[in-house]
C-alpha cells in the first residue's frame, strides 16, 4: 500500500466515508457491458448454482441449475449461458475500421462480475467447458465449447494489466476510492459500496457494518451465504430431487428454487449497476482509450482465430509461449503504471512521494542548444532547469518524461540541492519536429509548472524467443504438440 | 561430491583436521574436470557467499580457452560483466598473451577505464567487430539479441539470479555450459504477480538453475565448501539459517579475523559505542531501537545507521585478518537495506561520508570489511512475502570480512510470531529451502545475544 493510500484510508475512518485516490478514471466502461453475477454450490468445486447475466440493469436473466451435482444439468446451464454469452460477443465482430493491412473491431465485448472471486469462477468454467466435443459419447450443446473459449479469452484477458475485457467491480471501484476498512473486506462488494456511497443519514462504516449481513445483503457470490443453504437451498434441492419429474411437486419445487436464488441474486445485480454508475461518473483518464484499444485488437483477432474453428486455448503454456507471456504482462505492467501517473496527478503524487517524479518551475531554458550525437551530426538538445520542492531521489542519468508533454524525453545532466528545494536539470530530446530551431511550444517555456517522472512506458521490444519446436534441453526440448484427444471431451468437470 | 557433513562443526581435535586450502582445491579440481569432460551437458556449481566464485570462473574459463575452442561467458550485470573481464584480462595477459576477450555491449556503452585499455580485451555492440575472440562476454539481456552462432562452451556467472526465461532465449547459443551461482541470494523476480504457471518445469519464473535441473535431473550438482570472505564469526549463523542442508566452512579459524577500533569508547556508555564493542568482540551487533510502527523511511532508524557508520570511523577501526592489520576506510563499509527510498534516507543521513549505500539486490556479490544493516522487517507493521524472503537477509547478512552491525527497532520476532507464512503450496511444485520465516527467526535468535537497546 502506498502512503498516498495509506493515509486515504485513515482519512476515511475519520470521515466515514470512502476518499478518492484517482481523479479520473482508470478503467474503461462499455457502452453496453454484459454484468455477470454467478453463484456456486458450496462444498463442490465450480459447480454452477445460479447466474444473473445481462446487458441491460432492467431487464437481467437468471439462470439457474436445480441439482448442480447432475452433469447434464450443469451442461445444460452452460448451454443457456451460451447462448447468451456468445451472441453478445458476435454481435461486436461486424463493425469495423481499418488498422494497418488488416480490420479491427470498432468496439469490444467487456465483461463485468462482482469480484475476483468471479473472475476466478470464470477461467475455471472456461477451463471445464472448452474441451468438450459436440458429437460423441458426451456430447454437449454446439454452443458449450464455444462459451469455454470465449470464458478463457476474457479471463487470460483480465491477467493484462490495464486490460477491461473482463473486469472485477470490487477491483476497479478500489482503485479509485480509498475506505476505511482492509482490501480483504473491500473484496465485499456490498461494503465497498456502502463506504463509497452511503444512505443518507449514515456514514460509511454504518452502512458496511450492515451490508455484511447476509440477510439483508446477500453475498456477491461466487460463494453463497451458508444460512441460505442450509435453511432454504437443501431443502428445495431435496424437493427437486424426490419429485417424480414432470410433476406438478418438481414444478412447485423448480419455482421456489428461482424464486430464493432470484432473491439472493437481485441485491446484487442492482448492484452492480449502481457501482458502474458510480465509475461512469469519472472522466475517463487520458489513456484508457489506447488500452481498450489493445483490447478490441485483442478481441478481433481471437474472434477470427475462433471463427476459422481454431482449437480450444491448450491447458497450460509450454515453455517459449509462458516466457513470451511473461514478457508481455511486465512490459504491460510497466506502461500501465507510467500511464495511470500520467493521467491522474493524485496518482503521480505516489511517485513524487518516493522520489521518482518531481514537480516544479521552469527556472531556464536554453532552447536552441545543439550538440553532436554519436554520429558527429548537429542535433537540437534543448537544456532546460526545474525548480522543484519535492525529494527527489532521480540520479543524474535518468531519462523522465512530463505528464503534458510525454512525447519528449529528458536526460537529469545534473540534480543540485539548493536551499529552498532541488534544482534539476534535462536536456530534452524528441518531439521537437526535425527544424533546426525548436517550433513554439515544443520546448518547456520559463515559468512553465511541469511534473516529470522517472515511471515511464516500456518502449524495447524484448528479443525474440526461440520458435516452439526449437526449445532447447534446459527447458525440456520441444514439446509434443497439443492434439484435442477424446479424453479431453470425457473429462469429469470438477 | 558433497561437503563432508560430519566434519562441519567438528572441533579441532577431530581425527581429520580441516584443511580449508586442500578441500576448496579438491573440489575445483572435480567441478573442472565434469565440465571438460564433456560428459554432461551442464555442470551445476552452488556457491555459499565468498566462496571464490569469480576465482573458479576465471579458471574454467582459462582452461576452456587454453585449448582454442570458443566460449562464452553469460553474467547478469553489466558490472559483473566488466569485473570478470578485469579478471580474465589479467589472467589470460600472463598464461596466454595470444587470446583475447570481445566484450559484447549494448549500444552507447563505455567501458571503464579498468578496461578500456586493456590491451587484450576488445569492446562493441557488434559481434561481427569484435572479431573471432578467444572468449566472447556479454549480459544475458545481450545475448539474447545474438543470432544464428553456436559456441562449443559457456559458462553462466550468477545462474541462480537469472530468470529462467532469460536462459531459454540463450540456450541455443551454447552445447554445454557451467553454471555457477548462490542458491542462497535473492531469487529473480517478477513484477507480474501470477500462478498461471505454478508446478510447470520450465515456469519462467523460478531461477534459470531451478529450471534447468528440473527438466534435467541428471546433471552433476557441485558445492564450493569454504566461504573464505566470512569470518569464523559468521559461518554457525549464515550456514544454518541459509544453507540448513549444505553448509559450508569458513577459510578462517576462531580468532584469525577481527575488528578492533583504534581509540577506546573513552568510557562512554551511548548504546552506538556499546554496539561496536559488542561487534568488535563477537563479530556481531544488534542496535535495538525502542518499538514503533514506522514508514518505511524511518528517520530515526536511517539516522542510527548512519551514526554507527560514522562512529566506526570516527573510533578508527582497524580489520585484522591473521597478523595483518588495515585501518578501516569508509570505502571499505558497507550499508544495507531493503528498500531504494531507505537507501535514499540513508544517504541524506550520511551527509559526505563516502559509503556504500544499496540495496540488498545490487550488493549481491560484493565484498566489504564491515556492513551496517536497516534490518528488512524494522518498524513494519507486518510481514510480506518480500520482507521475508530469505536471500533478502542473506545478502545483507553475509557481506563482511570482519563484522556486521544490524540497526531494528524492537518486536521483530513479535511480527514474525505473529505472521507465519501463509502462502499456499502449490502442486508438484519443489518446496524451496530454507524458509524465509524459519531463517529470519533463526537469524533474530543469533542476534539477540548481540543485542544493545536504546532507550
Amino acid at each position: 500500500m502506498s502512503v498516498i493510500t495509506a493515509y486515504a484510508r485513515a482519512r476515511a475512518v475519520a470521515a466515514g466515508v470512502a476518499q478518492p485516490i484517482a481523479t479520473v478514471r482508470h478503467v474503461h466502461l462499455a457502452e453496453r457491458p454484459l454484468v455477470f453475477v454467478p453463484l456456486t454450490l458450496a462444498g463442490e468445486a465450480n459447480a454452477p448454482l445460479a447466474a444473473m447475466i445481462g446487458t441491460d440493469a432492467e431487464k437481467p436473466t437468471l439462470l439457474t441449475v436445480p441439482q448442480p451435482r447432475n452433469r447434464d444439468l450443469r451442461f445444460a446451464f452452460a448451454a443457456r449461458l451460451a447462448d447468451i454469452v456468445v451472441p453478445y460477443v458476435d454481435s461486436f465482430s461486424h463493425e469495423v475500421e481499418p488498422l494497418r493491412d488488416t480490420v479491427c473491431a470498432v468496439d469490444a465485448p467487456q465483461l463485468i462480475v462482482p469480484n475476483p472471486m468471479g473472475i476466478e469462477f470464470t477461467r475455471l468454467l472456461g477451463r471445464s467447458t472448452r474441451f468438450r466435443r459436440t458429437d460423441g459419447p458426451y456430447a454437449v450443446a454446439p454452443g458449450v465449447p464455444l462459451l469455454g473459449r470465449w470464458l478463457t479469452y476474457f479471463a487470460e484477458r483480465a491477467e493484462h494489466p490495464g486490460s477491461c475485457a473482463l473486469l472485477a467491480l470490487t477491483d476497479a471501484l478500489s482503485l479509485h476510492w480509498a475506505t476505511g476498512q482492509s482490501a480483504l473486506e473491500d473484496t465485499n462488494l456490498a461494503a465497498l459500496m456502502a463506504w463509497i456511497d452511503p444512505p443518507a443519514e449514515s456514514s460509511g462504516a454504518q452502512a458496511a457494518r450492515e451490508a455484511e449481513n447476509p440477510k439483508v445483503w446477500p453475498p456477491a457470490g461466487p460463494a453463497t451465504d451458508p444460512e441460505f443453504d442450509n435453511q432454504v437451498l437443501a431443502p428445495l434441492i431435496r424437493a427437486y430431487d424426490t419429485s417424480a419429474p414432470d410433476s406438478p411437486a418438481r414444478q412447485r419445487a423448480l419455482d421456489e428454487l428461482e424464486q430464493a436464488l432470484a432473491s439472493q441474486l437481485e441485491p446484487t445485480w442492482h448492484l452492480m449497476w449502481r457501482g458502474i454508475a458510480h465509475l461512469r461518473s469519472l472522466p475517463p483518464g487520458v489513456s484508457v482509450a489506447g488500452r481498450w484499444a489493445a483490447d478490441r485488437r485483442a478481441f478481433t483477432d481471437f474472434h477470427r482465430y475462433v471463427s476459422e474453428g481454431g482449437a480450444p486455448q491448450p491447458r497450460r503454456d509450454g515453455a517459449v509461449a509462458a516466457a513470451y507471456r511473461l514478457n508481455l504482462l511486465e512490459r504491460a505492467r510497466t506502461t500501465y503504471e507510467a500511464e495511470r501517473a500520467f493521467d491522474d496527478p493524485l496518482v503521480m503524487a505516489t511517485h513524487r512521494l518516493t522520489g521518482e517524479a518531481f514537480q516544479g518551475t521552469v527556472v531556464s531554458v536554453d532552447r536552441e542548444r545543439r550538440v553532436p550525437n554519436e554520429k558527429g551530426n548537429l542535433v537540437t538538445r534543448p537544456l532546460v532547469t526545474v525548480h522543484t520542492k519535492d525529494p527527489v531521489r532521480l540520479p543524474a542519468g535518468a531519462k523522465v518524461a512530463a505528464a503534458t508533454r510525454r512525447s519528449q524525453t529528458g536526460l537529469i545532466v545534473s540534480v543540485e540541492t539548493v536551499p529552498d528545494g532541488t534544482l534539476v536539470t534535462l536536456e530534452l530530446s524528441g518531439g521537437m519536429g526535425r527544424a533546426k530551431v525548436p517550433p513554439p511550444g515544443s520546448v518547456p517555456a520559463l515559468d512553465e509548472q511541469l511534473c516529470y517522472s522517472g515511471v515511464l512506458p516500456e518502449n524495447i521490444p524484448s528479443p525474440a524467443l526461440p520458435p516452439v519446436e526449437e526449445t532447447p534441453w534446459t527447458h525440456g526440448g520441444p514439446p509434443q504438440p497439443y492434439e484435442p484427444s477424446d479424453e479431453d471431451a470425457a473429462e469429469v468437470w470438477e | 561430491m558433497t561437503v563432508d557433513t560430519a566434519s562441519r562443526h567438528s572441533t579441532m581435535s577431530g581425527p581429520a583436521r580441516f584443511d580449508p586450502a586442500a578441500e576448496a582445491e579438491r573440489a575445483t579440481q572435480a567441478i573442472l574436470a565434469d565440465f571438460t569432460s564433456a560428459h554432461y551437458r551442464g555442470v551445476v556449481v552452488d556457491s555459499p557467499p565468498g566462496a571464490g566464485k569469480s576465482t573458479l570462473v576465471v579458471r574454467a574459463a582459462a582452461e576452456i580457452a587454453a585449448t582454442g575452442e570458443p566460449l562464452m561467458i553469460v553474467a547478469q550485470t553489466n558490472e559483473q560483466v566488466d569485473d570478470l573481464v578485469d579478471r580474465l584480462a589479467r589472467r589470460l595477459a600472463q598464461n596466454m598473451p595470444s587470446a583475447r576477450i570481445g566484450r559484447l555491449s549494448r549500444a552507447g556503452y563505455t567501458a571503464p577505464d579498468r578496461i578500456a585499455n586493456l590491451p587484450n580485451v576488445t569492446v562493441d555492440s557488434d559481434l561481427t567487430a569484435l572479431g573471432e575472440p578467444t572468449i566472447t562476454i556479454a549480459t544475458a539481456a545481450k545475448w539474447a539479441h545474438v543470432k544464428d552462432r553456436t559456441w562449443r562452451w559457456a559458462i553462466v556467472d550468477e545462474a541462480y539470479q537469472m530468470r529462467s526465461d532469460s536462459l531459454l532465449a540463450i540456450a541455443s547459443r551454447f552445447e554445454r555450459a557451467l553454471f555457477v551461482g548462490d542458491p542462497g541470494q535473492l531469487d529473480p523476480f517478477s513484477t507480474v504477480d501470477s500462478d498461471r504457471w505454478r508446478g510447470l518445469t520450465w515456469d519462467p519464473m523460478q531461477s534459470a538453475v531451478a529450471v534447468l535441473l528440473r527438466n534435467n535431473p541428471d546433471l552433476p550438482v557441485h558445492r564450493l565448501p569454504v566461504s573464505w570472505r566470512l569470518p569464523h564469526t559468521a559461518e554457525r549463523i549464515i550456514a544454518d539459517a541459509f544453507y540448513p542442508h549444505t553448509g559450508f566452512r569458513s577459510g578462517t579459524g576462531p580468532g584469525e579475523r577481527g575488528l578492533r577500533l583504534g581509540t577506546a569508547s573513552g568510557g562512554s556508555t551511548a548504546p552506538i559505542d556499546a554496539v561496536l564493542n559488542e561487534a568488535a568482540a563477537s563479530g556481531w551487533g544488534l542496535l535495538e531501537l525502542p518499538a514503533r510502527y514506522t514508514v518505511r523511511t524511518d528517520s530515526e532508524a536511517a539516522a542510527a545507521v548512519a551514526a554507527v557508520a560514522r562512529r566506526l570511523i570516527e573510533r578508527r577501526a582497524v580489520a585484522r585478518s591473521a597478523d595483518q592489520e588495515q585501518p578501516i576506510t569508509p570505502q571499505r563499509i558497507a550499508i544495507g537495506a531493503a528498500h531504494r527510498d531507505q537507501v535514499a534516507a540513508i544517504r541524506t543521513a550520511l551527509g559526505n561520508l563516502p559509503v556504500a549505500v544499496d540495496t540488498a539486490n545490487r550488493l549481491q556479490g560484493r565484498e566489504y570489511d564491515v556492513t551496517v544493516v536497516l534490518h528488512p522487517l524494522s518498524g513494519r507493521r507486518d510481514a510480506s512475502a518480500f520482507h521475508l524472503e530469505s536471500g533478502r537477509l542473506c545478502v545483507l547478512a553475509s557481506r563482511h570480512r570482519q563484522a556486521c552491525v544490524v540497526v531494528a527497532r524492537a518486536g521483530i520476532r513479535e511480527v514474525l510470531d505473529t505472521h507465519p507464512p501463509t502462502g499456499p503450496v502449490h502442486l508438484s511444485e519443489p518446496v524451496k529451502f530454507p524458509d524465509g520465516w524459519v531463517a529470519n527467526q533463526t537469524v533474530m535468535a543469533h542476534l539477540e545475544a548481540h543485542r544493545v537497546r536504546v532507550r
